[in-house]
């Protein structure tokens, strides 16, 4: 589904990004974990389509659909979605006009007309019950004032409303307590299918025994440096990154 | 060089008025530029008004010689020349060989987006309506509802005629004759506005002028309205129309007298959307307008404005709280863009006791616009108690344009209490991408940042005025970004 191909990317002439080839396909899940400053969210900033970044070389495509020279939204109506590790406020706009902004937006990309209220209201309803989200809390503005997990919460909700085919998870787990995480790892799991995929970002293991990755990435200095499975996990949970700066030299 | 005569000064005067657009019997219905005693008498004579009102009239107009405009708001423009205006001209006539596709295309696309019918368009630009539609019984049915009620409503120059004793007792009482430059120039020589008295303990059952507001749009440039709510009575007045205003007249000084006795309620909201000039900051309406309400006891004013056009705003719609326990309400969002200016506001004059106001600006610059608040909280001495609650926040957009917050407080009580909030803040790339990554493009994301900025405001406007409202901020912030 997703082909990231030898891709180098570079922010107010900063190397950043320095030759990433990844491949996901429809069904599977990948984590990406790697040190502070490795380069984990600006690849998820790049294949989002953020301006800021500057692909200088390499190429991704989505279903065989090269999307480099796409603008952000658009790539969202082709089904990326993003969850950030740092939400944005927006005041004054409430959680539901938000989404529900979000879902005619992509529905109008698609030819199709606004969602009917009452079945906005029954997915919206249907949505924050799998995420535990309560009724007042989608009134409330979008990320103000809300607390570290109650903003990761509402990053899946919404990737619970827009059902993306791939779908970046940048540290939600940071911030989640135990149960919260438990909360948001079940909500994805539910939507995972065979048709779509996940990526998630993350420094710890833990979220890992919740959603099962197929492939385990280590990104450091901007390249994948080592590919495994689940057991990679376990082992920089143990041993930390130097023993893999050993390994390369 | 041959002799200037008689006939050429009419001819080029003729050509003149070609140019201003008039069609219709145009040497009665236009006067001589520039503006002296005659011309004021000219003006009263021309609209049949009896003696007390032309002596009123000329009473301004000598306050007015003696005045200066004044220099302190936060804006800079040409001062305009007042012997180079036409101070008197006859509302436009239908042309009954104009047809839409005669209207600038530009219009007419805004037209499209603000969801305003043909009939409506064809209105709004002179142009005849084929088959007469709804309007007109909707209108009758209308008129006959208020006259039920006892309510006047009609145009300020058929009041004067027929109810002399409401607009000898209440006309300048608000505003006097010698306020400002502005209001004295609009006494002297004010063309046409409203009129509206509702009785004791009448509640007006529809927002007033709904209906008319699209025909009001060509009252002119010097517009005059009072609006009197008797005791215990309730009024929703709503002024101005979304749809876009290409007057070809750069100076307008409207003013407008709100009058709440004892126990009344009065809801007034306007929309302002004349002419803001080019992208490149040519042309535009100058907007230099007054407005100013009484509150008696108990009474209530609320002042709500949504300005988005013009490009000189100087404008303060303001409350004098004289009424013991009386409120006043202001809820404004000025939007500026490209090389508007807006000098806008509140004044909250508390003399009363326990007395209460309320203050919300939101003020938005785009482009190289600058934007200002200017506002006034002042308690008397007499005003035991007296509360004011204050917030303005400004919202940027891009590097290049100006917000400013002028508050000014007097108090002269200890018991009041003041509360002052003001922000700043500036549509950030994160945002615009965060929403660009739910898959809203740029345009709808500005919109949706600048709707929620401004909801607290848009929220106390009626209804449907709020869809339109919310549409045409959307509409004016187009472009500037990205
Ligand atoms: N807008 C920017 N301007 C300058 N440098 C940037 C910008 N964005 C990211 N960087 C730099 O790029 C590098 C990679 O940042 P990135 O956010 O991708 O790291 P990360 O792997 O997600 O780290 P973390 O685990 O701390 O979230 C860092 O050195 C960071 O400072
Ligand atoms: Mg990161």
């Amino acid at each position: 589904m997703l082909q990231i191909k030898d891709v180098y990317a570079s922010v107010e002439e900063k190397d950043i990004l320095k030759g990433i080839s990844l491949s996901v396909n429809a069904g599977e899940v990948h984590a990406i974990m790697g040190p502070n400053g490795a380069g984990k969210s600006t690849l998820a900033s790049i294949i989002a389509g953020k301006e800021e970044f500057e692909l200088t070389k390499g190429h991704i495509t989505i279903d065989g659909e090269d999307i480099t020279e796409l603008d952000a939204e658009e790539r969202a109506h082709k089904g990326v979605f993003l969850s950030f590790q740092y939400p944005v406020e927006i005041p004054g706009v409430s959680v539901t006009n938000f989404i529900k902004t979000a879902i005619n937006e992509n529905r109008k990309a698609k030819g199709l007309k606004d969602m009917p209220a009452s079945e906005m209201l029954k997915k919206i309803k249907e949505k924050a019950d799998l995420l535990e989200i309560d009724r007042k809390f989608l009134s409330r503005s979008l990320n103000v004032g809300f607390s570290g997990g109650e903003k990761k919460r509402n990053e899946i909700f919404q990737m619970a409303m827009l059902e993306p085919k791939l779908a970046i998870l940048d540290e939600t787990d940071s911030g989640l307590d135990i149960d919260a995480l438990k909360v948001v790892a079940n909500g994805v799991n539910k939507l995972k299918n065979k048709d779509n995929a996940v990526i998630v970002i993350t420094h710890y293991q833990r979220l890992l025994d919740y959603i099962v990755p197929d492939f385990v990435h280590v990104i450091m200095d901007g390249k994948i440096v080592k590919s495994g499975t689940k057991q990679l996990a376990y082992e920089l949970e143990e041993k930390g990154y130097d023993w893999i700066k050993e390994e390369l030299v | 060089m041959s002799k200037y005569t008689e006939d050429d000064l009419k001819k080029e005067l003729e050509t003149k008025e070609y140019e201003y657009g008039f069609y219709t019997d145009l040497e009665s219905e236009t006067f001589p530029i520039g503006l002296n005693e005659d011309i004021v008498r000219a003006i009263s004579k021309k609209k049949q008004e009896p003696q007390w009102m032309t002596q009123w009239r000329l009473d301004a107009f000598k306050v007015w010689k003696s005045m200066q405009e004044p220099q302190w708001a936060n804006v800079n423009y040409k001062k305009p020349d007042f012997q180079a205006i036409a101070y008197y001209s006859a509302p436009k006539a239908v042309d009954p060989n104009k047809t839409l596709d005669d209207v600038d295309p530009e219009l007419l696309a805004m037209y499209k987006k603000l969801g305003i019918s043909v009939d409506e368009q064809k209105k709004m630009n002179n142009v005849a309506i084929d088959i007469v539609v709804d309007s007109v019984s909707v209108a009758t049915t209308f008129k006959k509802t208020l006259s039920e009620k006892g309510i006047i409503f009609m145009s300020i120059s058929e009041a004067i005629k027929e109810h002399p004793e409401l607009v000898k007792k209440y006309l300048g009482t608000v505003v006097p004759t010698k306020d400002n430059f502005y209001a004295s120039l609009n006494s002297a020589v004010f063309s046409d506005g409203s009129f509206c008295y509702i009785p004791k303990g009448v509640r007006c059952p529809m927002e007033l002028s709904t209906y008319f507001r699209i025909n009001q749009a060509g009252t002119g440039q010097f517009e005059r309205t009072l609006l009197i709510a008797d005791q215990g009575s309730y009024v929703s007045y709503l002024e101005g129309c979304t749809a876009p205003s290409r007057d070809e007249n750069q100076l307008h000084a409207a003013v407008v007298e709100l009058i709440a006795l004892d126990d009344a309620e009065i809801k007034y909201s306007t929309v302002q959307n004349w002419y803001p000039g080019s992208a490149e900051g040519k042309g535009g309406v100058y907007n230099f307008v007054t407005k100013r309400g009484l509150c008696e006891r108990n009474a209530k004013i609320s002042w709500t404005q949504v300005e988005t056009g013009s490009a000189v705003t100087w404008k303060y719609p303001s409350c004098i709280l004289k009424g013991d326990n009386s409120i006043g309400e202001f809820y404004s969002i000025a939007v500026t863009n490209n090389y508007q200016q807006a000098d806008t506001g509140t004044k909250m004059i508390h003399l009363g006791k326990n007395t209460r106001s309320t203050i919300i600006s939101k003020g938005i610059s785009a482009g190289k616009s600058q934007n200002s608040y200017r506002g006034l909280v002042k308690i008397n001495a007499s005003a035991e108690n007296a509360r004011n609650f204050s917030q303005c926040d400004s919202l940027l957009m891009g590097n290049e344009c100006g917000a400013h917050t002028f508050p000014y407080i007097e108090v002269k009580n200890k018991t009041a209490k003041i509360e002052h909030e003001a922000t700043t803040s500036k549509i950030g790339e994160d945002q615009i991408f965060y929403c660009n990554q739910r898959g809203i493009d740029t345009e709808k994301a500005i919109a949706l940042v600048v709707n929620g900025f401004s909801k607290e405001v848009l929220n106390k406007l009626p209804m449907e005025f709020a869809v339109e409202a919310q549409k045409l901020l959307e509409i004016s912030l187009e472009g500037s970004v990205g």
